[in-house]
């Protein structure tokens, strides 16, 4: 979708605020989020895509002036409702109940077999490269078009990079669809491509000299030349 | 709770400990398996395991080669692989290149060898000018100032690869122990927003 995510080459969002000795979490509540996140992910009760695209649908201005692990809490929440996990009316009303007593402590519970399936999850990794029959349609060298799209739906064509020309750089293996696995239509794995455009194709007048974008992009973002 | 914004810190503290409960009370998850899996991040998944990747591919050039060839299966014989860097891509910088890795669509970052990513590289401000103006974000921004005469190549990470930049060797660390290597290799050397350390400091 074209939202406000997709933030390549815009302007006027200001300073980049860098922060020295920045903890790895600001605060208890972003490590409870960040865990949960990888449990539930890591459980399989939404995907890697559908937890990218509840981020993508929540408002430009709340999105614009919310945390980043506020953007995850939207995307859980979201998600886990959705897939009939917890109702909305149970977590509202959970969380009034956090609110009004802030410190109340959350039930502990103990489930060593999952903390250690996690904690295998996070030190072996969960690949979406897959297997398919068929031979990538491009080859090192090839010219590409990147389609002029713009689907409502879930993508990682970004809108700077659409309907642009490049060479491919490196041809990968096939992995899962985000455009489908996002949407409950399966994971259609295709050939990722690293496409390298020269600045000048996007920016025009205003790119640097000597500057190069390489973007890996999937087989149906992608037209022969 | 969520169509007003901005939320108060109260507010999301109050939400991500209402999820939390109810995953327990439902006995989809155990408190232990958050704290372990975050907490890992904040002990051994992080830039050090990175500045040692990035240390012996300075001391050894076959491992070098071997990172650069394939980057994802040298990290596994150091163990060091895992969630968001099931596909690593090392890319070298030398007195030609300058590397820069960002994700416009949203964060992604190599887990493994940086651990999670700092603010900065979320936040929208260097999103969207890293791939159009990126001589000019890393000197205003980073004081990193890339000589005109070195192009510039920009990672845009939207699909499942990572990429972790190699930088260069600094000057004057000849006979440097591999450990006394990795203390000069910054996590900001790794993203290509900034330079290793020297040994002066």
């Amino acid at each position: 979708m074209n939202g406000v995510h997709d933030l390549g080459g815009m302007h006027g969002l200001g300073r980049v605020d860098v922060e020295g000795n920045e903890p790895v979490f600001h605060n208890p509540w972003e490590k409870v989020v960040f865990g949960t996140m990888v449990a539930t992910l890591g459980q399989g009760m939404y995907n890697l895509d559908e937890f990218r695209h509840g981020i993508e649908v929540m408002g430009p201005a709340h999105y614009l002036t919310s945390s980043y692990y506020e953007h995850w809490l939207e995307t859980i929440e979201k998600n886990l409702i959705e897939k009939g996990v917890m109702d909305r009316d149970e977590l509202d009303a959970r969380t009034q109940e956090f609110l009004k007593d802030p410190d109340a402590p959350v039930a502990q519970r103990e489930d060593p077999e999952l903390a250690d399936s996690l904690s295998q999850l996070v030190r072996a990794g969960a690949s979406s490269r897959r297997e398919v029959s068929v031979r990538p349609q491009f080859e090192v060298g090839d010219r590409v078009r990147t389609r002029n799209v713009h689907p409502r739906g879930h993508t990682r064509l970004p809108q700077y990079v659409r309907d642009k020309q490049g060479v491919v750089e490196r041809v990968y293996d096939a992995f899962v669809l985000p455009d489908a696995n996002a949407h409950g239509e399966g994971e259609n794995p295709q050939y990722v491509y690293c496409v390298r455009f020269d600045a000048e194709e996007m920016w025009g007048d205003s790119a640097e000299p000597r500057e190069v974008v390489y973007v890996d992009l999937w087989e149906s973002y992608l037209e022969p030349l | 709770m969520s169509d007003s914004y901005p939320a108060s810190e109260a507010e999301i503290a109050a939400r991500a400990k209402a999820i939390e409960s109810l995953l327990v009370e439902k006995g989809l998850i155990g408190t232990d398996a958050i704290d372990k899996v975050a907490g890992a991040y904040e002990s051994d998944i992080g830039p050090m395991v990175g500045a040692r990747v990035v240390a012996r591919a300075w001391s050894d050039p076959g491992f070098k080669e071997q990172l650069l060839e394939d980057a994802s299966a040298v990290c596994a014989q150091l163990d060091v692989g895992g969630m968001q860097g099931e596909h690593m891509v090392a890319v070298e910088n030398s007195e030609q290149v300058h590397n820069v890795v960002v994700c416009t669509l949203c964060s992604c970052y190599p887990w493994p060898v940086l651990g999670l990513p700092p603010n900065w590289y979320k936040y929208p401000q260097y999103r969207s000018r890293a791939v159009m103006e990126p001589r000019k974000l890393l000197k205003e921004e980073f004081g990193l100032d890339v000589d005109e005469s070195v192009d510039i190549r920009v990672w845009d990470s939207v699909a499942e690869i990572r990429y972790l930049v190699l930088p260069e060797r600094p000057e004057g660390t000849e006979g440097l122990s591999e450990d006394e290597l990795a203390s000069l290799v910054t996590r900001d050397s790794m993203i290509g927003v900034g330079e290793p350390r020297t040994p002066e400091g």
